[in-house]
């Protein structure tokens, strides 16, 4: 895709003294979110696009700090002058969702009514928490409807969100590898990555900040199978067959095959920064996700209350959340006869596809937004 | 007549749609027909197309489109969610012919289906000179063809009658696109019905 990216960007940060009624019910008295904005808000604050970030994703969605030309934003190849989330035209703005690891409250923040880091105490948010805290972030910044709410598996989870909880003000969600609601699969594989950092002896029941260690043994085993799903079994067999690491076995537990090679060291990456119970708070946001459970699970009537256009987006190697959960969502919306397009995008990166650059994929984004009106 | 972007279905098409009705256009290619009924006869719509570049001509026509393989249904579609269903110039290249007409009548109150008749002199001449025919309406080799069904205007009737179909209309159109009005299967080159079925 042709056109450049932002630039040089600037971290920026909220502080909330409204209380936040949680979905599990618990109330979070204030809390901070950081998020990043790039492009210029028109006069009639019409140009808006919500990007909104996946399990592991952070405020930090595109360009680079001045003193971290090394430092890109995780989604730096859609957004920029000329790019499909075109700064020339639209004002994005990215966020760290409450509970995250990266500047916004949670678990590892301080709680101010200890005066201790959160730990185990933070109450559990749920995507429809977000979108809330999303609201008021909109309302801070004087946008009363999103030209777009976008995001990619988890992302698209809180745009499809919006469009419930929000009408009014979402007039377009871009849905992209995501699904209406976990599957049984989708919730084991998480519960097998939460049971890693569970029963991590240093995970001291959420509490490890207390005791100087952090249970990095389940995280990066968490993150280790989160990889896996991922990837598409034809793209790992082409990046990595069964290729060693040296020409013979050698009989032993140490890496031999370079997958093995390749999991560990994103599994260390990963459990380098990552925080634990950020890991553990998003997997289940995902798990509870559902919109259609407030419609005793009929996705249509739930989908009746959504009045944005839609563009929806699957990539066929996606295993995870596959073409055919993103059909259910469109099946609800034709039913309603709401405007939604839908592509199924074939690239070889299974659930990672979202984030690649891909001419048909980016052309297909692009092709949407330079019909949105503003 | 006069040939409405090229495609002299279209102009017929159109005649039968009423301001509001949904349309819904299986191999909808870039959107064309249903940015014209959109824009000219005041109906919604919707089209299904399985081809990658396609999708994108047809999202930057402004067009709803649902990338989609129509040998594989339509259950992304709600039974009569539409009053128009048109299958243009694509049933000969589908196998599940049956299965995608009986598709159609389930989302749609009616079906307009064109294809291009075997039958047409032009095409049994070719033939009887020992060559698969080419001509305005099979504009393809054989060996790039993506027709993979044969048929004529009575084999596409024995099967409507086969398959309780009713045919409300029926027009045929020679290879410049003028009605043809008599020996339809020997002079027409294209064929366009307007099905509904009882319910």
């Amino acid at each position: 895709m042709p056109g450049q990216s932002v630039g040089v960007v600037e971290i920026q940060r909220a502080h909330f003294n409204q209380p936040l009624q949680l979905r599990s019910g618990g109330i979070l008295p204030a809390y901070d979110l950081v998020y990043e904005t790039y492009g210029t808000l028109n006069a009639a604050k019409s140009n808006a696009i919500l990007v909104c970030h996946a399990l592991s994703g952070h405020h930090h969605v595109a360009g680079h700090y001045a003193d971290q030309p090394d430092n890109i934003g995780w989604w730096d190849n859609i957004i920029g002058p000329g790019r499909p989330l075109d700064t020339d035209r639209f004002f994005i703005v990215g966020l760290n969702n409450l509970g995250g690891c990266h500047g916004s409250t949670g678990p590892s923040s301080p709680n101010p009514a200890t005066g201790k880091l959160w730990g185990a105490d933070f109450p559990m948010v749920a995507v429809v928490d977000w979108v809330h805290a999303q609201a008021r972030l909109a309302d801070l910044l004087g946008i009363d409807s999103w030209a777009a709410v976008m995001g990619g598996s988890l992302g698209g989870m809180q745009a499809l969100r919006w469009s419930v909880t929000y009408p009014e003000r979402v007039r377009n969600a871009i849905v992209i590898a995501a699904a209406p609601k976990l599957s049984a699969q989708n919730i084991a594989f998480n519960d097998v990555a939460r049971q890693a950092i569970l029963t991590d002896p240093d995970f001291h029941g959420g509490n490890y900040y207390e005791h100087n260690t952090r249970p990095v043994r389940g995280l990066r085993l968490a993150r280790m199978l989160g990889h896996i799903t991922y990837l598409s079994d034809d793209q790992m067999g082409e990046k990595f067959g069964r290729e060693l690491r040296n020409s013979a076995f050698s009989f032993g537990f140490d890496v031999e095959f370079e997958v093995e090679s390749y999991l560990r060291y994103q599994g260390d990456k990963f459990a380098g920064y990552f925080d634990a119970n950020t890991y553990l708070l998003m997997t289940k946001a995902l798990d509870y996700f559902d919109p259609s459970r407030e419609d005793d699970g009929n996705l249509t009537a739930t989908m009746a209350r959504s009045k944005a256009n839609f563009l929806i987006a699957s990539f066929t190697t996606d295993w995870r959340f596959t073409p055919a959960r993103s059909k259910e969502i469109v099946a609800a919306l034709l039913a309603n006869g709401r405007n939604v397009s839908y592509a199924e995008i074939d690239l070889n990166f299974g659930h990672d596809s979202f984030l690649m650059d891909d001419a048909h994929y980016h052309g297909v984004v692009d092709a949407y937004l330079r019909n949105i009106k503003l | 007549m006069t040939h409405t972007l090229g495609r002299p279905d279209f102009e017929l098409i159109a005649g039968w749609v009423e301001p509001g009705h949904r349309v819904l256009d299986l191999g909808c290619g870039d959107g064309t027909l249903l940015k014209y009924l959109i824009e000219n006869r005041g109906v919604t719509g919707v089209g299904v197309e399985i081809d990658d570049a396609n999708i994108l001509a047809a999202i930057k026509n402004g067009i709803n489109i649902i990338q989609g393989n129509l040998e594989r249904g339509l259950d992304e579609f709600a039974d009569q969610a539409f009053d128009h269903v048109v299958l243009s110039r694509t049933l000969q290249t589908v196998r599940h012919t049956e299965g995608i007409l009986r598709e159609m009548l389930r989302v749609g109150r009616e079906a307009v289906v064109s294809f291009p008749n075997f039958a047409y002199w032009k095409n049994l001449r070719a033939v009887l000179d020992g060559r698969m025919p080419v001509s305005e309406d099979l504009p393809y080799q054989w060996y790039d063809s993506p027709n993979v069904r044969f048929f004529t205007l009575r084999d596409f009737e024995d099967l409507c009658e086969k398959m309780g179909l009713i045919i409300k209309e029926r027009h045929v159109l020679d290879e410049q696109g003028n009605i043809v009005e008599n020996e339809v299967n020997f002079l027409g080159s294209l064929a366009v019905y307007r099905l509904t079925q009882n319910r």
